[in-house]
């Protein structure tokens, strides 16, 4: 009886197992089919992060069909492109990340010639793709932005402009930091004079000590709620994205965005075409679509972050770009920045060692 | 006939079993003790000695321990309230109590943070009154007000249930022979519902020690348990799975051991308690 027992569980593990792997294989069968059979992209992209009418313009225009996925984080983004289930023709991006793509040889030459629009992308924005693009063979810009220090006017007596400013007993309480590894340890590194691409053991020890010295001050490591608790008034200073300081500029008017005169950090989201994609020549002229003067304008009113598109700021007036240092930073800004590039495995590995302890201090 | 139906009609909890409790737990077991390379080790399980993972866990034990305390001590004489009233028909007040649970938790979690904000209700009505705010948020007593609102009901259910059970004539019979509704409480009601007080602390004790989402909401990223180290090797960018893994085999290894401890000492209470 009982070997009958252990018979029946071991041909129903066998046949769940059957079941799947026919699902499984059915279901990749047919999406390759379909891929075969119509002219379609496959694009991944932060959530969020392209104006949605414009993908079925190019429909329209093109009749290329365009499957469009989103993720929240570079690392989430990685962990599904290598999982391999669905292949992607085209990804945007952060700078570090694509920065091991192409380290780890996992994209496409991107054929410039076939691109019409490709000279709309300012020089400026090629210059900063250096930094993880040596040849500039691999990537198109899409937006950009800074890292710095969003502040509430009617709670501060001075401008923060130095990250000193967020080790403040004066504001304790009163502070909110990135719940991200590297963005958090930007303030740490500058303060202490160090290279925020730095993988010097000692140099990011001493930068953990400082930060876990802030811990008591700071309010909370948040990602995206900083900027609804800094639109709430919840704090003073908080350390966030351009882009979401500008954003929350919209809803609270006693807001402003400054760089800290140290320096910072520049980030720059491209796309790239990843190798294994299904259809080159359609990732190619998504991306010459979207670098196209009146696409890449309806596209930056839509996203609102620093658009690398020349034409586009060329259009905007200069009431507009004084009005928002947040997303239109001037000259001296991007002097003093810099970008994150890719650290390699073991600094990968020693920097969420810091955070632990950071986390568990 | 009958044996075949009754197979038959178990053959869906099987493959359900099978396919959401044994094969992701033997992932986890086999992700737990290998490398990235795929050969054995000890290390992700070992990990949890490393003080990094240690106070992570000595914190989530602390915390859950509070929070069934909490929870157990307002459950109580809720559940006694609750027997009391449903006796009569007056489902109402039980309705009202039950009401709120039936909101998903995520929400109820959100409604806390809008209430402890250092802006939020709470200070605004202590200033009202002329009282000092109090800055509750991201500290460890909002994840334990935060936690214990959110497993309250898993208290309050099996208790009631239990002292709903106990016979109306025992409780009559205490009250002829003179006894006080306070020694009737305490002799009669707390011992024969001790079986639904041990469920009701198994179920709050086991899910809030490996709780993460609430202190993620309500500690603003500064409190730190073992959840979010377990959630965090899943899930950041420098996931190692074969660490999360480990360190969720060492915390099921620590929940069983606790649980037997509890076992231990329960049967003794119960020995001597009941009888």
């Amino acid at each position: 009886m009982r070997k009958n027992v252990l018979k029946r569980c071991v041909s129903l593990i066998a046949g769940c197992m059957i079941l799947a792997s026919s699902v499984l294989l059915t279901s990749c069968g047919s999406s390759d089919g379909e891929r075969k059979s119509s002219n379609q992209i496959v694009v991944f992209n932060y959530g969020d992060y392209i104006d949605r009418d414009l993908i079925d313009k190019f429909e329209k225009e093109t009749g290329i069909e365009v499957a469009y996925e989103e993720f929240l984080t570079p690392e989430a983004m990685y962990t599904k492109y290598k999982n391999g289930s669905v292949k992607y023709d085209l990804i945007c991006c952060s700078d570090y990340m694509l920065d091991k793509m192409i380290k780890e040889g996992e994209v496409e030459k991107i054929d410039r010639s076939k691109m019409k629009n490709i000279d709309n992308i300012g020089k400026t924005y090629w210059e900063l793709s250096k930094s993880f693009d040596p040849t500039l063979e691999y990537t198109v810009p899409y937006f950009w932005g800074t890292v710095g220090i969003l502040y509430n006017t009617k709670m501060m007596d001075h401008v923060p402009d130095s990250w000193n400013d967020l080790w403040d007993k004066k504001y304790s309480n009163n502070i909110i930091m990135q719940n991200s590894v590297r963005d958090s340890f930007i303030p740490a590194l500058i303060r202490n004079g160090s290279d925020i691409n730095t993988t010097d053991e000692g140099e990011l020890r001493r930068a953990l000590e400082d930060l876990k010295n802030q811990k008591e001050i700071v309010q909370s490591y948040l990602v995206d709620e900083i900027r609804d608790d800094m639109a709430n008034d919840q704090a003073a200073m908080g350390l966030i994205y351009s882009g979401e300081a500008s954003l929350a500029r919209d809803y609270n008017d006693a807001l402003e965005y400054v760089v800290p005169k140290e320096g910072s950090d520049i980030w720059m989201d491209s796309f790239v075409i990843p190798k294994g994609g299904k259809n080159y020549d359609g990732a190619v002229k998504f991306l010459d679509f979207l670098c196209r003067e009146d696409v890449a304008m309806t596209n930056f009113e839509y996203v609102y972050y620093s658009t690398p598109n020349e034409k586009v700021l060329e259009q905007i007036d200069d009431e507009e770009k004084e009005g928002n240092p947040a997303i239109f930073p001037d000259e001296s800004v991007l002097k003093r920045c810099d970008i994150f590039s890719y650290l390699g495995k073991d600094t990968e590995e020693l920097y969420n060692r810091l955070w632990k302890e950071l986390k568990a201090y | 006939m009958r044996k075949l139906t009754s197979r038959i009609m178990s053959g869906p909890y099987i493959i359900w079993m099978i396919i959401f409790t044994v094969i992701p737990l033997g992932l986890i077991v086999y992700n737990g003790f290998t490398n990235s390379a795929g050969n054995f080790t000890l290390d992700n399980v070992a990990a949890i000695a490393d003080p990094v993972n240690a106070k992570p866990l000595l914190l989530s034990f602390e915390m859950s321990l509070i929070v069934t305390g909490v929870c157990l001590i307002l459950a109580f004489p809720l559940a006694l309230i609750l027997s009391k009233y449903s006796k009569n028909k007056n489902s109402f007040i039980v309705m009202i109590f039950i009401l709120p649970m039936w909101m998903n938790f995520m929400l109820r979690t959100l409604a806390w943070r809008l209430i402890l904000l250092n802006n939020g209700f709470l200070n605004q009505w202590l200033t009202t009154i002329g009282l000092d705010p109090i800055y509750l948020m991201n500290t460890k007593t909002a994840i334990v007000l935060g936690t214990a609102y959110d497993y309250f009901p898993f208290m309050v259910l099996p208790i009631y249930n239990a002292i709903s059970k106990i016979d109306k004539d025992v409780i009559c019979a205490a009250q002829d022979l003179g006894a006080t509704g306070m020694r009737i409480i305490t002799k009669i009601i707390m011992p024969l519902s001790l079986p639904g007080v041990i469920s009701g602390i198994t179920m709050v004790l086991v899910p809030s020690m490996s709780e993460f989402v609430i202190a993620d909401m309500l500690g603003g990223g500064k409190v730190y348990l073992i959840g979010n180290v377990i959630e965090q090797s899943f899930n950041s960018g420098y996931a190692d799975v074969h660490m999360g893994s480990g360190l969720s085999l060492s915390l099921m290894v620590f929940i069983i051991i606790s649980m037997i401890i509890y076992r231990i000492f329960d049967k003794g209470e119960e020995a001597d308690g009941v009888w």
